[in-house]
């Protein structure tokens, strides 16, 4: 009894799991060949690689939210941290490292490291919050790091790293190379990232987030957020727990950002400000908190919804507004939910019946 | 004598703050939920107001009380077409339905009146008063009483009228509220309305000080207002009023004594201060651990 009841909680991991690694690939699979004979069109090629970033932002973002329950309203912020420290260090390393696909992946773990250590120093203050007070200081953090982002000049030449806020006062000797130049952000990136580095880095995502939740740790994150006095009661250390959280989804963040950084040629700080952590929080909550699988459907449809209404012109992000409201009314109706779920119970009890006969 | 005339400043931009904040503070107490379209009620005040003045050519006052008609009549209509039936439904899916009606309002402000920034017409004299060496635009004295006025109305009702104190009670607990007789969803509606008419006269206030109009006017002030709300505990009406002003002050002295372009910074920092030392916001109740 108990052997089968642990297989079958075993089976329903590994089955979550195959799901979006195989999801992943096959998505990778079509759409090459679909970019190969040339049945794409370049306004979808164009998309493929954001739609990874946003992708593993909000696989990030799901960690937070739907396994630590924590409401972050900040991941922007990691990305734009993840962006501009890709950016900078493909930029220092262009003339060492000639290979794009190694210098994008160092830059991808520059990102990643220095948004985790973002997300360290910003998670101290934070995780001593709760509720709403904590989503508003990871607002506060995130708009923060954009008005600094905003005003950081960084230069770079044969003496190192020139640093001024506010105000241009870098002098650069003769070679050397602005890399960030305050509100417009970094320009003349070299273009290196790519499609199937975007792939690998969701599927290096969803390894991180499996093991992670299906390990103690992972139940430790859940305890925590399910009940925090039951969990420090038995032992756990919350804020470590929740900061473990944190980190790894502002990693995330950073390392998308990264990769995102590094798809354009010039990128401004402003990309990354509210609005886009909110995008991402809507990835996450429709594609449902703790369901990896729906946030990769969900942000792969909603990014995609806009360019596929475009036939539709100007009246696209009215109707993306009214579809997500509709979503959200759907999906919480009473009368819907009761049918749904008898419709599962039906459902099971066919499968049970069929065993039996 | 600089440093009272920037306080008196950011006293000025504080009441707008204030008005927004008292919007966003009270459908929290009730509804329990951060209205994020709340901002975006406040840009359609403004386009109300903006037409009315320079197309209608009406008075500034009937101007005023039609925005907070149609704003009211807005609040109202999102809270029973998008929120009522979320009722039950987890605080995230409230919130993201927000962000849907924010997202739908700014695109049709759009669509209806295009992208282009309208100017508004300067109403208030640019006149100020000369008190001992300082002086006072009037702008800023109206917009400072104006905000008194609301908050001193506001507290009288609450405390004062029957409709008030029913507020009160569903804020406390909405199940021995509606036990008591009192119709919950009828409470609920009239916070939407309040906060609503509340959007429109800071929109009028917001225009008269910074005279431009468009889509995405309402999201900055949005922001700040709520992050105001938060400061001064939310929920806490006073505390949404303190916030309000608290903020407007720090953010004109930042922008006076230290960057412009830092200054938003500045504020979220002393923001996160705050809540360190106070977590639930300066005027916020404890949150109590039930084991």
């Amino acid at each position: 009894m108990m052997k089968n009841f642990f297989s079958k909680l075993f089976d329903q991991k590994l089955r979550s799991r195959t799901i979006s690694y195989l999801l992943v690939i096959i998505a990778f699979i079509i759409l090459q060949l679909m970019s190969s004979t040339g049945s794409l069109s370049s306004l979808l090629k164009s998309l493929l690689v954001p739609v990874c970033c946003y992708t593993v932002a909000a696989i990030g973002l799901n960690l937070n939210v739907g396994f630590s329950g924590e409401l972050n309203l900040g991941q922007a912020g990691f990305m734009s941290v993840g962006a501009f420290t890709g950016i900078c260090v493909s930029g220092m390393l262009a003339s060492m490292i000639t290979n794009p696909v190694l210098r994008l992946i160092i830059a991808i773990i520059a990102g990643a490291l220095i948004a985790a250590l973002m997300g360290y120093i910003i998670g101290i203050p934070v995780l001593k919050l709760q509720g709403d007070y904590l989503a508003i200081v990871t607002l506060a953090f995130g708009q923060i790091i954009k008005s600094i982002i905003t005003n950081m000049y960084l230069g770079f030449d044969e003496n190192g790293l020139h640093v001024s806020f506010v105000e241009n006062k870098v002098t650069l000797a003769s070679g050397g190379k602005m890399l960030l130049q305050g509100p417009m952000g970094a320009t003349g990136t070299q273009r290196i990232a790519s499609f199937a580095i975007g792939i690998i880095l969701i599927l290096c995502a969803l390894t991180i987030v499996y093991n992670l939740i299906y390990s103690k740790s992972g139940r430790a994150i859940m305890g925590c957020r399910d009940n925090r006095i039951a969990a420090e009661s038995i032992g756990i250390n919350v804020a470590n727990t929740k900061m473990l959280a944190f980190i790894i989804s502002a990693s995330l963040a950073g390392a998308a950002g990264a990769l995102y950084g590094l798809n354009y040629s010039t990128l401004v700080p402003n990309k990354f400000d509210f609005n886009t952590s909110i995008l991402i929080l809507v990835f996450v909550v429709l594609g449902g908190l703790g369901n990896m699988t729906g946030t990769i459907i969900s942000t792969t449809v909603l990014m995609l919804l806009p360019e596929l209404l475009r036939s539709l012109q100007d009246y696209r992000m009215l109707i993306y507004a009214i579809v997500l409201i509709v979503i959200m009314l759907v999906t919480n109706n009473a009368f819907l939910q009761a049918k749904a779920a008898k419709l599962r119970e039906s459902l099971i009890k066919g499968k049970k019946g069929a065993k039996l006969s | 004598m600089a440093f009272l005339s920037y306080l008196i400043n950011g006293l000025g931009l504080g009441s707008v703050y204030a008005i927004i904040a008292l919007g966003y503070t009270m459908v929290y107490g009730i509804a329990k939920m951060l209205n994020f379209a709340h901002g975006d009620v406040i840009m359609v005040g403004a386009y109300v107001t903006y037409f009315a003045l320079s197309l209608m050519k009406l008075p500034v006052l009937v101007s005023v009380l039609l925005a907070v008609v149609v704003s009211t009549l807005l609040g109202v209509t999102i809270e029973r077409l998008a929120y009522k039936p979320l009722r039950q439904a987890t605080s995230l899916s409230v919130l993201i339905t927000a962000i849907g009606v924010s997202y739908f309002l700014q695109n049709g402000a759009q669509l209806l009146w295009g992208t282009s920034t309208k100017v508004f017409p300067s109403v208030i004299s640019n006149g100020a008063l000369a008190l001992g060496g300082i002086s006072i635009s009037y702008l800023t004295l109206i917009t400072v009483f104006v905000c008194l006025a609301v908050m001193g109305c506001l507290t009288l009702f609450i405390n004062k009228t029957k409709t008030g104190k029913a507020m009160r009670a569903c804020s406390e607990d909405k199940g021995a509220a509606a036990l008591m007789g009192i119709n919950v969803n009828q409470i609920i509606s009239i916070t939407f309305a309040i906060g609503s008419g509340l959007a429109a006269i800071a929109a009028f206030l917001l225009c008269a000080t910074y005279p431009s109009v468009y889509p995405t006017l309402g999201s900055m002030p949005g922001i700040k207002a709520f992050t105001a709300a938060v400061f001064g505990g939310i929920g806490s009406i006073p505390g949404a009023f303190l916030g309000g002003l608290m903020l407007g002050i720090i953010e004109i002295l930042a922008k006076a004594y230290i960057s412009t372009q830092l200054s938003d910074a500045i504020v979220f920092a002393v923001l996160i201060i705050v809540l360190l030392i106070k977590p639930t916001g300066l005027l916020g109740r404890k949150l109590s651990e039930k084991v």
